[in-house]
């Protein structure tokens, strides 16, 4: 074992007893990629069965199957793995340390990610079929009227709060005691500071869901009535402890996010970020926000009218942060010295098209408004808009981003351009119609529907196609890049690029940071 | 560079231009979806939908106008802030004053939009003095709806789809009001307030009509309250709102508004019918009469699991079944109190009358080649109820 600390392990067990930050973070990287695939062709299913109206390739028992599956993977197997996966490779990097603070557990905490994915899928070929019941598993639906695989889904979904708590803990842990001599914590990168706030989320809510599905577990197979009036329980309670967690999730999802862009943007503009201070507090106002908005979610069950008034209020108030962090980006531009490479790009149509979904989700925060809405189209455009538009735009400029320094060679900028115009029209060509079909009364996760729904949703289709073709080629350019990318050297590759991470030669060798440098 | 991004990005439209020209002209457009281009939410015709339209005008327009600001701003710099301009970027990276603005003149914008919505919410809730009370229940995949009255019997119907499966699957055109239309609507009176008491009999169910502007889930155990009055008739049509399982985009609602003598004679009516079948229940039918009945309440409550030659589908075979060519207590103790091993089987003591539920059992019994020969009078059930 003397010559461990001088390179990785060869063959399969560098990766199977990785403990290097560097390496778990390529793993994460790449298996939220295949689940993005595999979520992606999920949704290519969904869109085709709804190119017309009647029912022409599945039926609707497996049309729900594939809604839920396609809701699951993107959100716990592709989009917030994605994010881990950044923070592994990043944050050692970005703070100055030579690796996360718990690496064995970080080891396990990957490891343990694609069982419990394999089991959620395995599910599909059970007797009964899979979980059909929505991302949102609302009882008794998916408790009483669940098909028997439930009980998998359930091992499933605990398996990954378990894996999001100890990868939570290994950030909070990292940037608490590993942070370089002289790096305080209001000068710590915003995609830190982001990630700090989001695992501390993390620590709070994974353990609600967990203890949501314990209780459905219970109701299935041990006789009690959480969630059924018929015991002295209410069906409405599991909406209460499941949106205690999936509000705060949904922040989970957008935070890094928000932190990736906060990089990204002063890079390309050659201009420091505006409003460093009043980024980290917006941040942690949304965070404090997240707790108590919840029921906004589900103005329809019959809340009193108090409880309603109430989370409207509060949910209004999270425009007040979140435009903050909009027009402190768009004032870090703003006399810049702007250059539109690829990450620029998907960081700029990040910033539109989330604040379009900022725009529509102030319309929803509407309680009287959103009885119209809710459950509608409308509401699936809205949130595609901040997750596929926000999150899934941002780790894709992330990547762009930082290939380069992890590989060292490369990405073909033309491609990345290509792709990025690609994906920007197919995402719009997607989801702005749903807007329309939404506000004129098509409910969401049917199978079929009305003519009238017919020509915006076949349209809906055709950008869902080229959307999902473009990842395509995002996934060939990385290879390509990889593969056989033109190499360089420099250690900043952007010129307007700043922080710890870009004074690491390139490729980023597989120790970083082994004596803490000083930060000023 | 510049000139190399355009080329790109009209490569990326090419596929667009071409799909789109492609899309604007379906096969099966025609007058039969009037509302084909129909892009915004609809006032609809009662007042509180007004009201909840024009507040989401104003909120839509709100944001539009801060959209310009905001990506004007940013498209001019965009424009007029690029390196290939040759501009040196500034250095600038705070400013408390402007922080504080836009901090506090969108939360003076939030007030502004509270207000509006609370008064709207308000109105929503007032559920108080309705002139008629309906009591929605949802089931998979159908509604129930029950009048109920002070004076004479209640009456109480189910409002099952009656898009045909051929339509669904193809095998023949598709109706104007596809997967709209429901055998028995809803019916009530105009410039009437009416209160709608919502439940569900197994999972979560949103009864939601928006041209009535009522959308309220329907939760088994919980009773909601929601009210409309319809100032104009017509007929409006909604559908289930909330993930409910398998046939969630198959149960429309269908309200029927019509003016207010019309719904007291339909309402005659129907008590009439509710008497008639009380009458019904005292008589004796023939294997003809029940086999003929049993069939079309077969095709309204069994078919869609069942299948239409009773081969099984979601629920098991009916032909050659154990159960309809087994013991007749075992057979209507599963079809009357439905399954305790899969809660898909319903219990349809509750959703068909004795007269219904003695014909389709005399119809499983003695159709797809079931020859039991089996004659199950309503009398029969009733004593079978009774006697549980």
């Amino acid at each position: 074992m003397g010559d461990h600390h001088h390179g990785p392990a060869k063959g399969l067990s560098r990766w199977l007893f990785a403990t290097n930050h560097k390496d778990i973070g390529t793993m994460y990287l790449w298996f939220s990629f295949a689940m993005f695939l595999v979520g992606g062709a999920f949704a290519m299913i969904i869109r085709a069965e709804l190119f017309q109206p009647g029912m022409q390739l599945i039926r609707p028992e497996f049309f729900n199957q594939m809604t839920t599956m396609h809701g699951l993977i993107m959100v716990f197997g592709a989009i917030m793995p994605a994010f881990v996966g950044l923070a592994n490779w990043m944050i050692p990097m970005m703070i100055g340390a030579p690796d996360m603070a718990l690496p064995r557990m970080n080891n396990w905490s990957f490891w343990i990610l694609p069982p419990a994915f394999l089991l959620l899928l395995a599910t599909m070929f059970m007797e009964g079929g899979g979980p059909a019941f929505g991302w949102t598993f609302y009882a008794p639906l998916s408790t009483t009227y669940a098909p028997p695989s439930v009980t998998f889904f359930i091992f499933g979904v605990h398996i990954l709060g378990l894996s999001s708590i100890m990868g939570s803990i290994n950030i909070v842990a990292t940037v608490m005691n590993l942070r370089a001599p002289g790096m305080t914590y209001m000068k710590m990168p915003l995609f830190v500071w982001t990630w700090f706030i989001t695992a501390y989320l993390l620590i709070a809510v994974m353990p609600v869901l967990a203890g949501a599905v314990t209780m459905m577990l219970m109701d299935i197979h041990f006789g009690t009535s959480f969630f059924s009036a018929a015991g002295g329980g209410d069906p409405v309670l599991f909406q209460h402890v499941f949106w205690f967690f999936g509000h705060p999730e949904v922040y989970i999802i957008i935070l890094p996010a928000f932190g990736v862009v906060s990089q990204i943007i002063p890079a390309f503009a050659r201009k420091p970020l505006f409003g460093y201070d009043s980024m980290v507090y917006a941040t942690a106002s949304i965070a404090f926000l997240s707790f108590i908005v919840w029921a906004h979610h589900m103005y329809t069950v019959g809340m009193p009218i108090a409880g309603e008034l109430f989370f409207m209020y509060a949910t209004m108030l999270i425009a007040v942060p979140t435009g903050v962090k909009v027009f402190n980006w768009i004032t870090t531009m703003w006399r810049g010295a702007m250059t539109f490479e690829t990450p620029m790009l998907f960081c700029i149509g990040f910033v539109v098209l989330f604040t379009i979904g900022g725009f529509t989700g102030l319309m929803l925060s509407i309680a009287p408004s959103d009885f119209q809405y809710h459950d509608s189209y409308f509401v699936v455009a809205h949130f595609h808009y901040v997750m596929v538009a926000g999150a899934v735009f941002s780790m894709t400029a992330a990547v762009y981003y930082w290939l380069p320094k992890w590989c060292g060679k490369m990405y073909n900028e033309t491609m990345g351009k290509t792709h990025f115009w690609i994906s920007f029209i197919g995402f719009n060509v997607t989801f702005f119609p749903q807007h329309f079909v939404g506000l004129a009364g098509m409910p969401r996760r049917i199978p079929d529907y009305a003519l009238q729904f017919a020509d915006f949703n076949m349209i809906s289709s055709i950008g869902a196609f080229i959307y999902g073709a473009s990842q395509i080629l995002f996934l060939y350019n990385v290879i390509a890049t990889i593969v056989g990318g033109k190499p360089i050297s420099d250690e900043k590759v952007w010129d307007g690029a700043e922080g710890l991470e870009w004074t690491v030669p390139t490729p980023a060798p597989f120790h970083t940071f082994s004596t803490p440098p000083q930060v000023r | 560079m510049l000139r190399k991004a355009r080329s790109v990005f009209w490569l990326a439209m090419f596929p667009v231009f071409l799909l789109l020209s492609g899309a604007l002209s379906p096969a099966w457009a025609d007058e039969k979806a009037d509302r084909r281009y129909q892009v915004n939410m609809e006032p609809g015709v009662t007042e509180i939908g007004a009201d909840i339209f024009s507040l989401h005008m104003l909120i839509f327009w709100i944001c539009v106008v801060i959209g310009i600001v905001v990506f004007g701003v940013m498209f001019y710099s965009i424009y007029a802030h690029r390196k290939s301009r040759g501009v040196t970027p500034a250095t600038f990276h705070e400013s408390t004053k402007v922080e504080i603005a836009w901090t506090v003149v969108p939360f003076l914008i939030l007030l502004g939009m509270a207000v509006p919505a609370t008064s709207t919410l308000i109105d929503v809730y007032d559920t108080e003095d309705a002139e008629i009370d309906i009591l929605v229940t949802g089931y998979q995949w159908k509604w129930k709806y029950e009048y109920l009255s002070d004076e004479g019997e209640n009456v109480s119907f189910f409002s099952n789809l009656k898009t045909a499966q051929e339509e669904i699957y193809n095998e023949d055109d598709k109706g104007q009001f596809y997967l709209l239309d429901v055998d028995e609507p809803m019916v009530i009176p105009v410039d009437t307030k009416v209160r709608f008491l919502v439940t569900a009999y197994d999972v979560i169910h949103s009864m939601w009509v928006p041209e009535l502007a009522v959308k309220k889930d329907a939760i088994p155990g919980f009773i909601n309250e929601t009210w409309t009055r319809a100032t104009e008739t017509g007929v409006y049509r909604g559908q289930c709102a909330e993930l409910c399982g398998k046939d969630h985009g198959f149960m429309p609602v269908v309200v029927n508004v019509v003016e207010r003598d019309e719904y007291d004679q339909w309402l005659a009516e129907k008590q009439a019918q509710a008497a008639e079948i009380a009458a019904l229940m005292e008589q004796t039918f023939s294997m003809d009469e029940l086999v003929t009945r049993g069939k079309d309440v077969y095709d309204r409550a069994c078919l869609a699991c069942h299948g239409a030659n009773g081969e099984g589908g979601v629920g098991k075979a009916i032909a050659g079944s154990a159960i309809a060519m087994g013991p007749l207590g075992g057979h209507m103790d599963i079809v009357i109190n439905g399954s305790r091993n899969n809660a898909a089987m319903q219990a349809f003591g509750g959703q068909l009358n004795d007269v219904d539920m003695a014909a389709v059992l005399t119809f499983q019994r003695n159709a797809f080649g079931n020859n039991m020969g089996d004659l199950i009078q309503p009398i029969d059930v009733y004593n079978y109820k009774q006697g549980q």
